[in-house]
This record gives structure tokens, C-alpha cells and sequence, in this order.
């Protein structure tokens, strides 16, 4: 039932995007979290996603992390089928084979961090490069305290996570994330489980990405002025589905609809 | 009538110590076969097979259901009857090898329960297979949480050997029942042999809980 009629296999041709959501549905029983999501990123592009609790946000990133299965529609990445694998010149769910080797391009930052907590900062950064990628531990090292210096965190490198402070969690995490050489980034709610003092050293990292890489990435985020300084764009998710979507500039500037409008007004009321 | 002789201690000294040796070996095999079988049932509990894991969560409840000397008479007696004669000592490290990877499995499948899903979910995020997921994350983090449960068991599979005697193996228990039916004196080897189960089980104990906390603190969970 899961097989998709008239999905391209493949897509091609100078505009594809490196992340194409196709009538995206995802349901817990009666509960519709995300229905019919279209939603499209091109490479490079950084994309922020706002909006109430409930309206599916988060889902968008699970789903793209293959984290959460889909109940319908399909989601493409890099030209190729995600949730999808081509059989016999259809797509049908992709078994975790297939899986493994398309999520490959994908990295994650999670709002609690998810460190191992039993691994160094240096260990937690190079399990990845070592076990998955199979690079030995002299490279995966390199690459490691080279992300480490990047994220300002390389004199904390022997540290275990109990030891550091949130933020410096974050940015060891998305160190690790980034020791994957992911082609897009998803930063989930990556600074809300922070203290507001050092959620500065979390987003001056992720600006730094955006100004020296080109990653694509996607962030679900409640910081509506780190949003709309460092996106390309600005999706709101109201009830599963795009209500507005824009330039940051446009959206926080001028929104069109009025649920954005609300949505807004009573942010800004609380900060 | 309180009657201790010494000299009888001193006589029968050597023979309980290398009964000693045999106990300790059948505790040590018993619980490597356990710490190993254990592993696989609990992993195997959780995998996706839905018949696989049916059969050995009942498999398991059975076991743990029924005494352990009924399972050590079944193997070494009944075995015969399907052609399958083994020695004392190989039936009885079967027995109580399976009867302990039984609990063992319990006590891992506590312990990787109790790492969070957001530990899955990092792991699924750097593109790591179920396996490498268990070997390099869930496994190790799960160890302080199951080792006070599996000292525990150490230390009562130790205390479980004697059970093999009914076999006839010849562990501290059984040794103790011939000298004292040799030499129609009871209380000297059946005391001993209590003190030599003491003399080991409260140092393990001990081992085990130090082990438990430099575990945890390697892991920086402290």
C-alpha cells in the first residue's frame, strides 16, 4: 500500500532541489501531524522553520532523519528517493539497507544533544568517522579536532559530557555532526534546552556555517531574530502544513496571513 | 557432644580445597556460559522477529519458572533417552549455564532499557548500524546499570553448585558428604565448607560493588 504511483525515481536536471518533500504525510493513528507537506530546499539554501508547538515542525526534521517512518508521499534528497527505493520502476518503502546509505547525507543536532555520555568530546566526534565511514583513528582524529577548533571547543576535547555546560554539549554535537560531512545539516530546537546565557555560543557557531559553508540546512527554532538573521528562508507550520512561507525579511516584516500575524504578535509579547 | 577435632580438620583440609577448586571452576564456566547466552537472549528479545522473540521470552519464563535441579536432572537423565550422553560436568554446565543466561538476560534487558532513546536516535543520526549501535552505545551505557544485578547472580550461581552434586560433581558439597559418610563425622567438613563459602562470597560481593563504581565513574556518569 506503501508503493508510489507516477513518484519519479529520480530526480534530475539543473534546478533539483537537495531536499524535496512530495505530499508528505505523516499520521499517528487519528492524530495528522504533517499532511501534505510540499516543501523544497535547494543546496546551500538554509531554512527556518517556525511555528506553534504541535504543528508538526519537529516532525519535518525526524522524518528527514529517517527517524520516523512515512505514511504517505515521499521525500527526496540529493535527487534520490529517502523513504523510497526504486523496484522494478517503482518506489517502494525503503528497507534499511537502502536507508542506511542515503541517510549517509544527512547530519543531525538534536535539543538535548544526545551526546554519548560514556565517550570523550574527541571520542563522541570520532565514533562516527571511525565505525561508519571506516577512516582510521589517526585521520578521524584530524578530522575531528580540526571540527573541535571550529566549534571552540577543542580545549574541552578529553572532557566527558557530565563535565561540560550545555551549550558546550551543543557545539560538540554539532561538531560530530559535522565529522559525517553531511550535504544538509538539521538543527532541531538545537538551543531551547539552554540556558539563555550561553545560547550565543551555540548560534555563533551555526552562523559561522552558514557564512563559510555550503551546506544546506534546515533548523527548527523558537528564536525568532536568529531566524530571521541567518535564513534564506522562513517556513511557518501551522496544523501540518506550510501557512506562510518567505524570505525572513517578508515573513517577520510583512505576514500575509493571519495566523502568521498572531503567531508573531504573541512571540514578540513574550520576549 | 560439641566435640570440634582439629586434627580431623587439618586431615581433611586438602580435599575440601581442591573441592574448592572443582566449585569454583563450575561457577566460573556456569557463569561465562551465562554472561554470553544471557547477552543473545535479551538481544535477541528485542529484535524484530516477532515468532523469535515469542519463543524465547517463553523459553526464558519457563526456565526461570522451574527449579534449577529438576533442569539439571533433565539434561544429565533424559538426555540419554534422545542419545545425547554427557558427562557430569558437561550436563551440569549446561543446566546451570542456560538457568543463569536466563536471569542474565533479564538484568541486560533492564539495563539497555534504561539508556534513553535519544541515545538511538544520535547513533541513527551518524549512520551507525543495530549492531555498532549496541556494541559501541547502548551496551556500554547500559553496563553500570546491570552490573549490581549481574554480581548478584555471580554470586548466586556460586552458591548454586552444590546442586551438581545430585549429579555427582564433585564440588564442596558433595566431597563434604563423603568424607563425613567415610568417617561417620558431619560436623567438621559440612562447617568448613560454609566458612569457604562465606570466605568467597563477601569478597565478591565486595569486588563486584568496587568494580561498579570505577565503571560508572570511567563513564564519566558520576
Amino acid at each position: 500500500m506503501q508503493n508510489l504511483v507516477g513518484y519519479p525515481l529520480e530526480l534530475t536536471g539543473e534546478d533539483t532541489p537537495m531536499v524535496r518533500f512530495t505530499n508528505v504525510r505523516k499520521s499517528y493513528g487519528p492524530l495528522v501531524v504533517l499532511d501534505d507537506l510540499n516543501l523544497d530546499v535547494a543546496e546551500g539554501e538554509m531554512v527556518s522553520i517556525i511555528g506553534p508547538s504541535g504543528s508538526g515542525k519537529t516532525t519535518v526534521l525526524r522524518m528527514l532523519m529517517t527517524l520516523e517512518t512515512i505514511n504517505g508521499g515521499c521525500i527526496y534528497v540529493d535527487g534520490k528517493p529517502l523513504t523510497h527505493m526504486p523496484k522494478n520502476d517503482k518506489l517502494v518503502l525503503a528497507n534499511t539497507r537502502y536507508l542506511r546509505e542515503r541517510r549517509a547525507d544527512i547530519g543531525m543536532c538534536f535539543q538535548h544533544f544526545n551526546l554519548f555520555p560514556h565517550m570523550t568530546a574527541l571520542q563522541n566526534c570520532m565514533e562516527g568517522p571511525v565505525q561508519v565511514l571506516g577512516l582510521s583513528k589517526t585521520e578521524a582524529r584530524e578530522r575531528s579536532e580540526e571540527l573541535l577548533e571550529l566549534v571552540g571547543m577543542i580545549d574541552k576535547k578529553d572532557q566527558h559530557p557530565s563535565r561540560l555546560s550545555g551549550g558546550q554539549q551543543q557545539r560538540v554535537a554539532i561538531a560530530r555532526a559535522l565529522a559525517m560531512r553531511p550535504k544538509v545539516m538539521l538543527f532541531d530546537e538545537v538551543t531551547s534546552a539552554l540556558d539563555p546565557e550561553v545560547i550565543g555560543e551555540v548560534t555563533n557557531v551555526i552562523r559561522a556555517l552558514v557564512s563559510q559553508h555550503k551546506l544546506t540546512m534546515l533548523m527548527v527554532t523558537h528564536q525568532m531574530g536568529f531566524a530571521r538573521d541567518i535564513s534564506d528562508r522562513v517556513c511557518f507550520f501551522y496544523g501540518g502544513k506550510i501557512e506562510e512561507q518567505g524570505p525572513p525579511a517578508d515573513l517577520f516584516g510583512n505576514p500575509q496571513k493571519e495566523r502568521t500575524q498572531k503567531f508573531l504578535s504573541a512571540v514578540s509579547e513574550a520576549i | 557432644m560439641f566435640d570440634w577435632r582439629w586434627d580431623f580438620v587439618a586431615e581433611i583440609m586438602p580435599r575440601l580445597l581442591w573441592a574448592t577448586g572443582n566449585t569454583l571452576m563450575a561457577a566460573g564456566i556456569g557463569y561465562v556460559i551465562a554472561l554470553v547466552l544471557g547477552l543473545f537472549l535479551a538481544l535477541g528479545q528485542r529484535g524484530s522477529n516477532r515468532v523469535l522473540t515469542t519463543i524465547l521470552r517463553e523459553g526464558i519464563e519457563f526456565i526461570r519458572s522451574t527449579p534449577l535441579i529438576l533442569q539439571i536432572f533433565f539434561v544429565f537423565y533424559v538426555g540419554p533417552q534422545f542419545g545425547l550422553v554427557l558427562s557430569p560436568w558437561v550436563a551440569g554446565m549446561i543446566a546451570i549455564g542456560l538457568h543463569y543466561s536466563c536471569y542474565l538476560s533479564e538484568v541486560y534487558r533492564g539495563g539497555i532499557e534504561s539508556v534513553p532513546r535519544g541515545q538511538w536516535e544520535a547513533a541513527t543520526a551518524l549512520n551507525m548500524t543495530r549492531w555498532q549501535t549496541y556494541k559501541q552505545v547502548i551496551i556500554p551505557q547500559s553496563l553500570p546499570f546491570a552490573l549490581a544485578g549481574m554480581g548478584n547472580y555471580l554470586v548466586g550461581i556460586f552458591k548454586d553448585t552444590p546442586m551438581l552434586s545430585v549429579i555427582g560433581v564433585y564440588e564442596l558439597v558433595h566431597t563434604a558428604n563423603a568424607i563425613g559418610s567415610e568417617n561417620y563425622r558431619f560436623l567438621e567438613p559440612y562447617t568448613l565448607v560454609g566458612f569457604i563459602f562465606l570466605a568467597i562470597s563477601l569478597p565478591t560481593a565486595a569486588l563486584v560493588r568496587l568494580f561498579e563504581g570505577r565503571v560508572r565513574s570511567k563513564m564519566g556518569m558520576n
